[in-house]
């Protein structure tokens, strides 16, 4: 019995039967029934067409239960009335699923754990481990997405944007024990971009590809923040970084830029340069003003000051940072690092301390106190 | 097996021995005194003493129910005099004088110049739901 294979079919399995009319939760109970099915007599009769099988045999559980049920009976007659399609033509069908766990009805969060769940395959003691939460309490939390999302009918397409939204915090959640969920992000992403040739699904890959080559260089062997300037390039997945760009230069190639597009963009031209001091930040710096252009994000405006402190110096930085909301987050650190690269040592230092009670994660706290040590011990001399 | 909270504070408790704010240590001392913390967790965990530890962060708010049908009230950020609560770990040891000798050792963290910070630590036995009949 080939455990991965279930796990890749289980998704379009599912998609087929939802589409057919079936509702999420009662879907899912019955492609479970078929997998508990399938475990037990593939050993024995290994079905030629694997999906096919276990879409027919999921089909026949959701229907045993909906005849169960006289209250779904209404939807037995509609579902009745459709024609039966093949599951040959289940592409679109996982399209719509990722549309289905991006509802906007869905907090973000919801909608994180609903897609890990259901295009994934992820188990919900996965993807509890993952979020550092006890089972119970994202059993719960799975379930009530699930309920919210029970009555939609896919009738038109979804938004895209927000699909992609989900995959995006899907990466930045990272990694925890046995599940990479950044790792997880660039397949479910691969395979969103597969079905679809929309070039911010494009750029989005892209830009995890590129994120994700970097990765072992950003930590230190002891779990410390290791900043882009100081990583060792050496450890940079090249392979990856190719497959990055590559995919991203098709993208741009379709002239429809959108905000991935010129994030991963910005990231290209990090993965570019051999050396820090190399980074071509007047390029990167456009990049951040198509950016700043297409969203108006405030977070773009800020690593927009800190790459005009590269291209045309702290000062220019500075002011560039002098227009923002001081309150944005990482705007003390950025301030710090301005005035440390400007030479005024003593209110850089005070800054990274001050960024230091704000930061939003261990490592980051511990680096931005290391930064503030190193120069109080610098001045002292 | 009991569990116990080790409470370690920003402010509010005694100052500890070593008390040197830690934007004032060498890069160095800071990322010992992280090691230290992270393999007294490792070692504990070999033992089967570990349950859990979380750093939190500097902000906090103090929230209150304010009657029915009314959001929450709250005061704000904590300021400068209230008690801040810097991260915990939870153990679940043999006996009392064991967790005190756990809470000993979280406290010999090293700090400035490399000598232990000798911070205060609260230790808390946890409630149990129900008392174990032993006899």
């Amino acid at each position: 019995m080939n455990e991965s294979l279930l796990r890749t079919l289980t998704p379009a399995v599912l998609a087929v039967l939802v589409r057919r009319g079936a509702d999420f939760a009662a879907a899912e109970d019955a492609v479970q029934d078929a997998l508990v099915e399938a475990v037990r007599v593939w050993p024995d009769d290994p079905p030629r067409d694997p999906k096919g099988w276990l879409v027919t045999a999921a089909w026949r559980k959701f229907l045993d239960a909906v005849r169960a049920d006289t209250s779904r009976r209404n939807r037995e007659v509609r579902v009745d009335r459709e024609p039966v399609p093949g599951p040959g033509e289940a592409a679109d069908d996982t399209l719509q699923l990722y549309f289905l766990c991006a509802h906007p009805a869905l907090t973000p969060a919801s909608a994180v754990a609903l897609t890990l769940r259901a295009v994934g395959g992820l188990t919900t003691r996965q993807i509890a481990r993952a979020y550092l939460v006890p089972e119970a309490t994202m059993a719960q939390r799975i379930s009530r997405a699930k309920r919210t999302v029970s009555d939609v009918r896919f009738d038109r397409p979804g938004d895209v944007a927000t699909v992609l939204r989900v995959l995006y915090l899907v990466f930045n959640e990272g990694y925890s024990g046995d599940v990479d969920l950044a790792a997880e992000a660039i397949r479910l992403t691969r395979h969103l971009a597969a079905g679809t040739r929309h070039e911010e699904v494009a750029g989005l890959l892209a830009l995890m590809l590129l994120h994700h080559a970097r990765r072992p260089a950003r930590t230190g062997a002891d779990g410390r923040l290791v900043p882009l300037a100081e990583q060792d390039r050496g450890l940079w997945d090249t392979r990856l970084i190719a497959e990055g760009v590559g995919i991203l230069q098709a993208a741009l190639a379709r002239d429809r830029l959108g905000e991935f597009q010129a994030q991963a963009a910005v990231a290209a031209l990090h993965a570019d340069a051999r050396c820090a001091a190399e980074t071509d930040w007047v390029q990167i710096v456009e990049w951040y003003d198509e950016l700043v252009r297409l969203t108006g994000n405030p977070v773009a405006r800020l690593n927009r000051a800190v790459a005009v402190g590269e291209a045309d110096g702290p000062r220019a930085g500075l002011t560039a940072l002098a227009r923002l909301d001081p309150s944005l987050p990482r705007h003390t650190a950025v301030a710090a690092y301005l005035h440390e690269r400007d030479g005024d040592l003593a209110t850089a230092a005070r800054l990274y301390a001050e960024a230091a009670l704000s930061a939003p994660s261990l490592p980051e706290r511990d680096h931005l106190t290391r930064q503030a040590a190193r120069l109080n011990a610098e001045l002292r001399g | 097996m009991a569990k116990y909270l080790l409470l370690k504070h920003y402010r509010g408790g005694p100052a500890s021995l070593n008390d040197v704010p830690m934007d004032r240590w060498t890069p160095e001392e800071v990322s010992a005194h992280a090691q230290y913390m992270s393999d007294l967790a490792a070692r504990l965990e070999d033992s089967g003493e570990f349950v859990d530890s979380q750093a939190l962060s500097s902000e906090g708010t103090f929230v209150r129910h304010d009657g029915e049908g009314r959001p929450p009230v709250t005061d704000g950020p904590f300021a400068e005099t209230k008690d801040l609560i810097a991260g915990w770990m939870v153990i679940d040891v043999e006996t009392y004088e064991r967790a005190l000798e756990v809470a000993g050792e979280l406290s010999a963290a090293p700090g400035a110049g490399g000598k232990p910070v000798q911070e205060w630590l609260e230790v808390r036995p946890f409630l149990s739901p129900c008392v174990t009949i032993t006899d």
